[in-house]
């Protein structure tokens, strides 16, 4: 399947990544040829096939809805880049 | 007697009867890490004060009686993707800047409780997404047996460390072939246990339905003694198995006969290196002649597993990595416009570029138009793949293998083409795909000297059948006792 500039793009947003010229070029060429590859799968015949997410069927992993002490807020803040007394500093989000 | 041509048992028992103290043994390694690794640039961090007040403190409790374990006092090496409370856990990544995490991973708490003495964290790829140790935002490091070649990866770091004498043993993590390929590329013992084995609470997450950390040591039993510690049912995981886990060194022996092992056809054709093929043949030969069965068989769906493993590592790292956006910790971009931009220019200035590309190739996958045309249909060929393990694991006890099909590459000669790269992993990605209990270790060089790994791998909770059959091979081998120094 060939991977246009525009599912390049697309990608990128979603990915909140952003890519300079060359490395929107360079993306483009390497999963285009990654794709390409991926796409030898289309060779497996998997009618009827369940979709595989984890090996041993776990279910309904549950713990009893009972208060847990959580961290300290001074502990969870010291690795913040930007912050006050108890919050994390971001740009505005809403106006 | 040469404390760093001890394995780690062999450490252990020597603390254990107060041969060596554990400030010795502590020192010797600290002292050695000091001399050397400026050569191989295993460790992104040392931890020499720390280190040594530890030692102090695990000395006493060893000599009261509190810690009794076969590995108390014994110096260990972490990868730096797993959590450590107060130490710097950085992923090998720029965007994580100099985060200390305020909790340890699970395995760092049994570890600790074992009585163990961590030296350091150990270098990898970026996020663990590598097969060469290359991508690290601290460096690339280098194969003790010839600098100008890769360690292989993503545990690299620990590979080199324990192959070069510079850690007793090493904690790494593997999601594609991670502990297995770099412990084949440096000519140590590594073994991956069955997922849901060993809890993921702490490891930072790659692709969290294949990811497990596991041990990378001189040998077999080693490995064991290892697993016992860090194998454990844990409720902060969701995956972690609900099992009673009985010890593996305990069960240890040397003794195979009547074990079925079957070589898969497909794993011995093209793209295998002819030295690696001659070693890993004779490697079936000196386990049958221990008393084991070896017979060849199909699998061809093996060739779908590189495809299949791309799509669903990269789809869940996508969604992983997306919690990495300057907002909470490490490194944040200095200017932005507005929230969106403080996590595009955060997230492109903090990622190296295989990161970006596996995450963006995940995105891709999992997008709305492609989700059932790639990621759908790669969860159904992952079905294929468990099913055909299950049926090769009706005949045989074990399965046998290359790990990888070279020795170690050069460094700089992998990234500039990552569909290479991705494919050197053929050998090793269907492991994680089916959840199965594998280990690679050292049966022999190539013309240049270079080490050449053996895969054994097993059904799922099969490590004592895989860990006995690796014991069984070095009790009458010596290619896990030879080190680099006396090569050169």
């Amino acid at each position: 399947m060939k991977i246009t500039e525009e599912m390049v793009e697309y990608v990128a947003i979603l990915s909140r990544l952003k890519l300079s010229d060359e490395e929107k070029v360079q993306v483009q060429n390497d999963l285009g040829s990654i794709i390409d590859y991926i796409d030898l799968l289309n060779n497996v015949d998997t009618t009827d096939i369940e979709p595989m997410s984890h090996t041993f069927a776990i279910k309904n992993v549950f713990r009893k809805d009972e208060v847990q002490p959580s961290f300290d807020r001074e502990e969870l803040l010291k690795n913040a880049p930007k912050r006050d007394e108890e919050s994390f500093i971001v740009p505005k989000t809403v106006e | 007697m040469d404390i760093f041509d001890l394995s780690a048992l062999e450490l252990g028992r020597k603390i254990k009867s107060s041969e060596v103290s554990v400030i010795e043994a502590t020192t010797a390694y600290l002292d050695k890490i000091e001399k050397q690794d400026s050569e191989y640039n295993s460790y992104i961090t040392v931890l020499r004060e720390q280190a040594l007040n530890r030692a102090a403190e695990v000395q006493k409790k060893i000599d009261s009686g509190e810690f009794n374990s076969p590995l108390a006092g014994v110096p260990v090496a972490i990868k730096d993707n797993i959590c450590t409370k107060g130490i710097k856990t950085s992923c090998a990544s720029k965007i994580l800047g100099d985060f200390t995490p305020p909790y340890n991973a699970t395995v760092t708490e049994l570890l600790e409780q074992a009585g163990a003495v961590i030296i350091g964290k150990s270098n990898m790829d970026e996020f663990a997404m590598g097969s060469t140790t290359e991508t690290s935002f601290y460096g690339q490091t280098k194969n003790p047996w010839n600098t100008n070649h890769v360690p292989g990866g993503s545990s690299g770091g620990g590979a080199a460390a324990v192959s070069a004498g510079i850690a007793p043993y090493a904690l790494g993590s593997d999601t594609g072939g991670s502990i297995r390929q770099p412990a084949s590329y440096c000519g140590v013992t590594g073994i991956k246990p069955t997922y849901g084995t060993v809890s993921r609470y702490g490891l930072i997450a790659y692709a969290s339905s294949l990811d497990q950390i596991g041990p990378i040591a001189r040998d077999a039993a080693d490995c064991a003694a290892i697993l016992d510690v860090i194998c454990a049912k844990d409720k902060r995981d969701a995956t972690s198995l609900d099992i009673k886990h009985e010890s593996l060194l305990d069960k240890l022996s040397g003794d195979i006969k009547g074990m079925k092992i079957g070589l898969p056809e497909d794993c011995f054709k093209d793209g295998l290196d002819e030295d690696v093929k001659k070693a890993v043949l004779a490697t079936a030969e000196t386990l049958k002649a221990q008393g084991a069965t070896i017979e060849y068989f199909p699998m061809p769906i093996i060739k779908f597993a590189v495809p299949t493993y791309y799509i669903v590592a990269c789809a869940e790292a996508s969604s992983n990595l997306s919690r990495f956006d300057g907002v909470k910790y490490g490194f944040r971009a200095e200017n932005y416009d507005d929230m969106i931009d403080l996590h595009k220019t955060t997230r492109s200035e903090g990622f190296g570029m295989e990161v970006k590309r596996r995450i963006m190739l995940g995105t891709f996958a999992l997008s709305t138009g492609y989700y059932d045309a790639y990621y759908k249909k790669a969860l159904q060929v992952k079905a294929l793949i468990k099913k055909a393990f299950d049926e090769a694991f009706e005949k045989y006890d074990v399965i046998l293998c290359p790990t990888a099909p070279s020795t170690a590459p050069k460094l700089g000669e992998s990234l500039s083409d990552p569909l290479k790269m991705y494919l050197s992993d053929i050998y090793t990605v269907s492991i994680n795909l089916a959840g199965l209990p594998a280990l690679s270790m050292p049966c022999g060089f190539d013309k240049n000297n270079m080490p050449i790994g053996a895969q054994i791998i097993g059904r799922p909770l099969g490590e004592a059948d895989v860990l006995k059959t690796a014991h069984a091979f070095q009790l009458v081998t010596d290619f896990h006792k030879i080190r680099p120094q006396e090569v050169k």
